[in-house]
């Protein structure tokens, strides 16, 4: 369990201080403490970078703050969270921040990236610590040019006063300050007093977001900047093998045609953590002077593929991770006691098996990466997740040294796990060296939906035994394409409450390139198991809220520490979760299903309220109980909370993809369904008051989403559902006729 | 190529494009007003969304003779500094996740609320059923439109 104590670690290690050359005070830190600095701060903000130091604070000689945050912004909401943090500290009125996005430079950079729910996790000592350490030093350089006692100075909103009543602004000491030693022992505000923290900071980007100013990658424009969009494999499991372009090259606006291909294959054999899975195909790159002639282009290519490797349908896969259930080749990811032996003494055994699909990412923003490779430097701008594992390869794709790779992050049109992938950044980088130009890789919808990168297809099969009234054994198996579940996730609750337990994984290999996805696992997994609990409940006849508190009471989380989850902390949100939903209180049309969860370390309770309307049950309403620590910028909190229900249950609802040929069925939203408006349930969220260090935000309270909808459609229906998306099986979707009359 | 005179945003341009350039890449590429977001192209995301003559259109899906001597207004041109009442509604909800769609969403939203001050809250999720996003604000989208219903009556 994290605890909000400080973690001691030298100021000298993470900061450095300079003076600026035209007045004010830069102050280089690291967010990570893995990461050590090497050199002092500019002088000169021009060159600013980020080689040594992963963020930077400017505070200007009138006073003015300029925060330049570091991680990359996908909608999370930690440009405008992660500078909150540091204002606190530094005791300033948040209007007089000023948020820029951090550029990346790729020498000794490390952390600089936007996944797994953990900005802010692992920034909030650090960024407390750089925020009360400048505000120290700037007290200290005022007590020095009154003469008094630093202890004797307070501070409010950027103003510093000493015992005589003097007061000092920190525009007025910040040259002094600069040139102090940084202070080995700082102190950190109680959370009671926090100004900044725990109110509402609305989105820093909102006045551009709001009148349409450039912001986003598609955005982004150079002087001689060409577009491309790539002719790519029509199917995973196809290569090339030739293609006309003469009719593409006679139209409007186009410049080249170019094939690409040859450089990745060479990083691939190079350096496989680029994704063994990504197609080695040739691509054929249309370059045109806009993106309509490039994408128009495209379609003139006329080109020939063959089978490169087998050519994988959904139905094949159905059968191969049934196959792996029913096997025996399993990667053991935890085993507590024996569970064959449980089985075997059970009183009554539960098997259950839940299948979930593929599924893309569908950012609004499609793919899409600049590039411009000259023999001086490698210039990237873009959208992107994971920017120097990128910039990395590019430097080794290239040959080039990474200090001759300069990329700039732009804010993103979501990314969902789909932009740490990066395969978008190689081939801009692969086009603009072939052409010699910079360029711009723009995706169609139908690139980025069809031929692209999705979260892996997974069946788990779920098994308990109870003997005497207790649950004695639970074995989870996984078979997942390509990749299973990683391996906190097996010390997920219920790990720890039953004697016997076993989570097993098995894969199978396909060419269908998979990732990440919001939550990954855990966004089916939490469906899966928090369904399979209920079911467990009516088998045992025992209330479903208070079989998953007696199992919590029997979790020592001290005596294990594989374990990350609290069972107080967990047994909290439960509680709350039934209070605020009006659990076993509401009218009779009104069916409820409940689910708690643990990922991202945080924990989650959700309640789905599900009506019937023209005998179909609809979802009406989701209550969110939240416990993520200190909530730093509730509305921001809110929203992240939100999002993630109504993305849980749209994709539990609607979300499918399946393969034929190797060929995605949809390729744009005219046959891909994502939630609408019009099937937005109501979202009511509450977050647990604590004063314990704040944890993610921006997956948990996804995957408990589809399991609560489950469990209510059953309370409405009498039917389970084990296979997602739960509008795949639309009979069972249905009230039985005699409950419609009644 | 031929020549064609639009009016965008209260001025007039001439763009030098192939016919079946559409509405949207013409507003991204050649006059720079990036605002207008493509989404999917085929109609579907309502990310591109502009008014034509005052009506919310799909600028994906508009060639230029469709808009020929008709008035386009983008979200650059919905007010000089953002003060629309529907750009202030959403500042004042703080809508937006990643942000990507809120132009078209905004521009969806006024078109409606011009024809419709006073709507339900049915009447707005109708309304707004048409543009995705894809980090699902949508309570909050719901929420800003009855807002600036509200701060416009």
């Amino acid at each position: 369990m994290s605890s909000n104590s400080t973690i001691t670690f030298s100021r000298r290690a993470f900061m450095r201080t300079s003076s600026l050359a035209g007045g004010g005070m830069l102050i280089g830190f690291n967010l990570f403490q893995a990461c050590k600095p090497k050199a002092e701060p500019p002088v000169d903000l021009s060159l600013l970078n980020y080689n040594d130091f992963n963020a930077f604070i400017k505070i200007a000689d009138n006073g003015a703050v300029t925060i330049y945050s570091p991680n990359p912004e996908i909608g999370q909401g930690v440009k405008t969270s992660m500078p909150m943090i540091i204002a606190e500290e530094l005791d300033v009125a948040w209007k007089d921040v000023y948020v820029e996005q951090g550029i990346l430079d790729t020498e000794n950079y490390q952390r600089q990236v936007a996944g797994g729910s953990q900005s802010i996790r692992f920034g909030w000592d650090a960024l407390r610590q750089t925020g009360a350490t400048a505000k120290q030093m700037l007290v200290n350089a005022a007590a020095a040019r009154w003469g008094v006692d630093a202890a004797e100075c307070s501070v409010s909103e950027g103003v510093i006063t000493n015992a005589a009543g003097e007061t000092l602004g920190y525009g007025d000491v910040v040259n002094e300050a600069a040139l102090l030693e940084v202070p080995e022992e700082v102190a950190l505000k109680e959370p009671k007093d926090y100004k900044i923290m725990g109110k509402n900071a609305t989105n820093v980007d909102i006045d551009k977001i709001t009148t349409g100013k450039p912001l986003f990658g598609l955005d982004y424009k150079a002087e001689g900047m060409v577009y491309a969009a790539l002719v790519r494999p029509p199917a995973f499991g196809k290569k090339l093998v030739s293609y006309d372009d003469s009719k593409a090259k006679s139209m409007p606006g186009v410049i080249d045609v170019v094939k690409i291909g040859e450089k990745v294959r060479g990083l691939l054999a190079e350096d496989p953590s680029f994704g063994s899975k990504i197609s080695s195909s040739d691509k054929i790159a249309v370059i045109a002077e806009t993106t309509w002639q490039a994408f128009k282009a495209k379609e003139a290519i006329e080109a020939v593929w063959e089978d490169d490797t087998t050519v994988e349908s959904t139905e094949d896969h159905d059968k191969k991770l049934t196959a792996l259930l029913d096997g025996n080749e399993f990667n053991t990811m935890r085993s507590d006691g024996d569970v064959k032996k449980a089985f075997a003494e059970a009183d009554e055994i539960l098997e259950r098996t839940y299948e979930s699909p593929f599924l893309p990412h569908n950012c609004l923003e499609p793919m899409n990466f600049y590039a411009d490779v000259t023999d001086e430097k490698v210039h990237l701008v873009g959208p992107i997740q994971t920017p120097a594992w990128k910039a990395g390869l590019v430097a080794k794709m290239l040959g080039r040294e990474e200090k001759d790779i300069l990329l700039e992050m732009t804010r993103m049109g979501g990314g969902f796990g789909r932009r740490l992938f990066g395969d978008f950044v190689i081939e801009a980088a692969e086009v603009s060296d072939a052409i010699r130009k910079p360029v711009k890789v723009v995706f169609t919808r139908e690139d980025d939906m069809g031929i692209g990168v999705y979260r892996p297809a997974i069946k788990y099969r779920i098994k308990a035994g109870v003997k005497d009234g207790k649950i004695t054994a639970y074995h989870l198996k996984e078979a997942a394409i390509n990749d299973g579940m990683y391996g906190l996730i097996p010390n997920f609750f219920p790990a720890g409450a039953i004697e016997n337990y076993q989570v097993d994984s098995a894969a199978y290999d396909s060419n269908i390139t998979t990732g990440a996805w919001r939550a990954p696992y855990t966004n089916f997994l939490a469906s899966a198991e928090q369904s399979f609990f209920d079911e467990l409940a009516e088998l045992m006849e025992v209330d479903k809220i208070q079989m998953r508190l007696d199992l919590l009471d029997k979790v020592d989380a001290e005596a294990d520490e594989r374990i990350q989850y609290s069972p107080e902390r967990m047994k909290e949100v439960i509680k709350v979760a039934v209070e605020k939903s009006g659990w076993g209180n509401k009218p009779s049309h009104v069916y409820q299903g409940f689910v708690n969860y643990y990922c991202h370390n945080s924990h989650v309770a959700e309640v789905a309220d599900v009506e019937i309307e023209n005998g179909e049950p609809v979802v009406k309403k989701l209550t969110c109980v939240v416990d993520c620590g200190i909530v730093v910028n509730p509305t921001g909190a809110a929203n992240q909370a939100e999002g993630g229900v109504i993305d849980g249950v749209g994709h539990s609802m609607y979300g499918d993809f399946t393969f034929d040929g190797g060929k995605g069925h949809a390729q744009n939203f005219d046959k891909y369904r994502l939630i609408r408006m019009r099937e937005v349930p109501e979202v009511e969220t509450h977050f647990i008051k604590n004063e314990l260090s704040p944890t993610g935000l921006g997956e948990p309270t996804l995957p408990p989403a589809g399991g609560a909808i489950a469990n209510a459609f059953k309370a409405a229906t009498g039917n389970r559902l084990y296979q997602q998306p739960f509008t795949k099986n639309p009979e069972l979707l249905k009230v039985p006729e005699k409950e419609v009359i009644g | 190529m031929p020549t064609y005179q639009i009016k965008v945003n209260g001025a007039s341009k001439t763009v030098d494009v192939a016919e079946d350039t559409p509405v949207l890449w013409v507003l991204r590429d050649h006059l720079d007003l990036v605002g207008t977001k493509y989404g999917c192209g085929i109609g579907q995301c309502g990310a591109c969304t502009v008014h034509v003559d005052g009506t919310a259109m799909r600028s994906c899906s508009l060639t230029l003779a469709q808009v020929d001597g008709k008035s386009i207004t983008t979200i650059e041109g919905l007010s000089e500094d953002g003060s629309h009442p529907v750009q202030q509604a959403w500042k004042e909800v703080d809508v937006p996740q990643c942000g990507y769609c809120q132009a078209g969403q905004i521009m969806t939203a006024t078109a409606f609320l011009e024809n419709n001050p006073n709507p339900t809250e049915e009447e707005v999720k109708n309304a707004m059923h048409g543009n995705i996003c894809r980090c699902a604000s949508y309570t909050r989208i719901k929420k800003a439109v009855l807002t600036a219903a509200e701060n416009m009556g």
